[in-house]
């Protein structure tokens, strides 16, 4: 069993108007040390161990589905959870 | 000519859009479940807008795997006309049939009016009845149609004549080159985000969508109808 963790943001490139809401907000409230927020998503997923390495299943995953890859970036981080 | 009005659980436009090809063009429609495999039978595709799956990790992005979405591929495929309004836009952007991708609107507002388009192209099935560059009045109701796509594929949409409507004036969302609505590359497939199913009767504030509307039917008409 994997514990896997998957970020998923806006590209680099493209506007964040949640972001840039928040950063101005940040602003107003003096916090002046801000200079960027992008708002994402953060996704756990339990995935069982089958014949395919996770790592290409959760890649295939985010590609198809989690992320649409035109307007956003992900990164994930997976774990081995210990047996019981 | 016979269309579908694919319904997902959450669509809130599939009665507009049946009202719209029932009562006002005058042509048969059946509402066809998402679960459905299969659209034979039918000549042209409609998906409506709302909020298929609550819009939940993006919109469009669960529907774009649901059975139908293989046979509207296949329609696409086929050269029959598909239309996706707002919520079908978007899930026609996910599912690949158009490039490019929705962002929340630029206000972070969700926006619910009346707005003027222009008519970039009038050469394609679905605008054929209106002048070119004319100005119509269509509704809009829609949290996120900011629409983006990258600079390359902005020139291939201008270099093919790709985008059919843009917002004139007032952009109410955002998007790119004040991009109303696309088709591609083919031009049997368009999304947009205004509503042409909600103006089809000057009772309920303009009939400017019903051109396009007629269009499709006129353009299956002259294909497929000998001494019409």
């Amino acid at each position: 069993m994997y514990k896997v963790k998957v970020f998923v943001t806006l590209r680099e490139s493209v506007l964040d108007p949640q972001g840039n809401a928040v950063k101005h907000s940040l602003h107003s409230m003096n916090y002046n040390e801000v200079s960027d927020v992008r708002i994402g998503k953060y996704l756990e997923l339990s995935i069982e161990k089958s014949e395919r390495p996770v790592e290409e299943v959760v890649k295939e995953m985010c590609e198809r589905l989690l992320a649409n890859v035109v307007i956003e970036d992900y990164r994930f981080e997976i774990e081995e959870a210990v047996a019981q | 000519m016979k269309f579908a009005v694919i319904v997902f659980p959450g669509s809130n436009c599939d009665i507009d859009m049946y009202h719209a090809v029932k009562d006002e063009l005058g042509c048969d429609v059946e509402y066809v479940w998402h679960d459905e495999k299969s659209l034979d039978g039918f000549d042209g595709v409609l998906l409506p807008g709302g909020f298929s799956y609550g819009d939940y990790l993006r919109s469009g992005a669960i529907a774009r795997f649901s059975h139908v979405m293989k046979e509207v591929i296949k329609a696409a495929e086929a050269g029959k006309p598909v239309l996706g309004v707002c919520n079908g836009f978007q899930i026609l952007l996910e599912a690949g049939l158009l490039p490019g991708a929705m962002r929340r609107n630029e206000s972070l507002k969700f926006i619910c009016r009346p707005v003027q388009l222009k008519v970039e192209n009038n050469q394609t099935m679905f605008s054929q009845g209106y002048e070119q560059d004319e100005v119509i009045t269509i509704p809009v109701a829609h949290g996120e149609g900011n629409y983006y796509c990258d600079e390359v594929t902005l020139a291939s949409l201008k270099e093919n004549n790709q985008i059919v409507f843009t917002y004139h004036d007032v952009n109410p969302n955002g998007s790119l080159s004040n991009i109303a609505g696309i088709t591609n590359k083919a031009g049997n497939v368009l999304g947009m985000m205004p509503h042409p199913e909600r103006a089809v009767d000057e009772l309920i504030g303009g009939a400017d969508g019903l051109k396009l509307f007629q269009s499709i039917v006129k353009q299956w008409r002259e294909s497929h109808v000998v001494n019409a």
